[in-house]
């Protein structure tokens, strides 16, 4: 189902204000309402539970289908990021690395 | 004598200076949304300029170019943006006490501008006990950080959308690396708990069972099951260690 160009602007309009939300929230509220403990604690696992299914999905599936081999060029260029991340915590570096051994072992695998 | 207070241009040119460097790791990926949007083949070039200063925030924006070259349905899309930004909510309960004096025009500004990167320049001002002090001009360095990398991003983006259609399959295949590459570099680091690694862990695994989920919903689905997941894994060793 392709949206119609009306329906990009909806979509761009909704995402773009609910966004907006997200950072005026406690911004807006205070003074009157402080962030609950339990609330901050909630949301500090978005990032690692959303981007690692983002990653997951970059690197393991293609075409809405999982990619078996284990000489998948992605998955062991995202491994050797991983580890450069873990080692320098340095994200242009990871990111460097990454594309580099992608270009590498997309021509050899 | 209290200290002399910078002035509002001194705030203002300090926050964009500071930006600077920050803006060379950004604006590789301003261009990249610009490309992945034009090949997604469902934005026009204004539609896909103007997601950068409606939404004016990477991933989600790099989310919805994928989720639309995928044909999603609209509230699909809708509604995992709102996911992938949830954390700026973090940002504005931690911002909120500085800027609580500020009236409301100057709230929605810097609402507007709070993204990952301008909110990890401006918060470094708010650390220095002279930003506290009354009639200080502290959130003008918010501001003008935050400005630069929205100037930025628009220019970025403006050349990923004029050079978009006429990149080759294997460039773009490369360029669409850069985004798991991006989020390895600011997940890594920061497993750093219990909580976070079990989120990243069932999320991980979850999206491999929920990927052909009807309406490209798996992504949203697997974000709220790895989010539960760790805030529960969080508290059972809350409980077991106090």
């Amino acid at each position: 189902m392709t949206p119609s160009s009306l329906g990009i602007w909806l979509m761009m309009g909704a995402a773009g204000l609910l966004t907006f939300l997200t950072r005026f929230s406690f911004i807006a509220l205070l003074g009157r309402v402080n962030a609950p403990v339990w609330l901050t604690r909630l949301l500090s696992f978005v990032p690692p539970a959303v981007l690692t299914a983002i990653i997951v999905q970059g690197v393991l599936i293609q075409n809405g289908a999982l990619i078996h081999s284990v000489a998948n060029p992605k998955l062991l260029a995202a491994m050797i990021a991983g580890g450069v991340a873990w080692r320098t915590k340095n994200a242009l570096l990871t990111i460097a690395v990454g594309m580099a051994a992608l270009l590498i072992l997309s021509a050899v695998l | 004598m209290p200290p002399k207070i910078p002035s509002k241009g001194n705030e203002f040119w300090n926050g964009t200076r500071d930006e600077l460097p920050i803006l060379l790791g950004a604006m590789p990926f301003g261009v990249i949304f610009g490309v992945l949007a034009m090949q997604s083949g469902q934005l026009s070039q204004a539609q896909a300029q103007a997601m950068s200063a409606v939404i004016f925030a990477g991933s989600a924006q790099f989310i919805a170019a994928k989720l639309l070259a995928d044909h999603a349905a609209v509230v699909v899309i809708v509604l995992t943006v709102l996911v992938v930004n949830l954390r700026h909510m973090l940002y504005s309960a931690s911002l909120a006490p500085l800027v609580k004096h500020l009236n409301i025009g100057w709230k929605v500004l810097l609402a507007y501008l709070l993204t990952d990167e301008s909110y990890a320049v401006g918060i470094t001002r708010y650390t220095q006990p002279d930003s506290l002090q009354p009639g200080s001009n502290a959130h003008w360095y918010f501001f003008g950080s935050g400005l630069t990398l929205w100037a930025a991003w628009q220019l970025s983006t403006a050349f990923g959308v004029f050079i978009g259609t006429q990149i080759s399959q294997d460039v773009l295949s490369l360029l669409e690396f850069a985004l798991p590459l991006t989020f390895i570099a600011l997940v890594v680091p920061n497993l750093k708990n219990v909580g976070s690694i079990v989120a990243a862990i069932v999320s991980g695994s979850a999206i491999l069972l929920v990927s052909g989920l009807p309406f490209n919903s798996g992504l949203l689905v697997a974000g709220i099951i790895g989010i539960a997941t760790g805030f529960i894994a969080d508290g059972f060793i809350r409980r077991r260690t106090s």
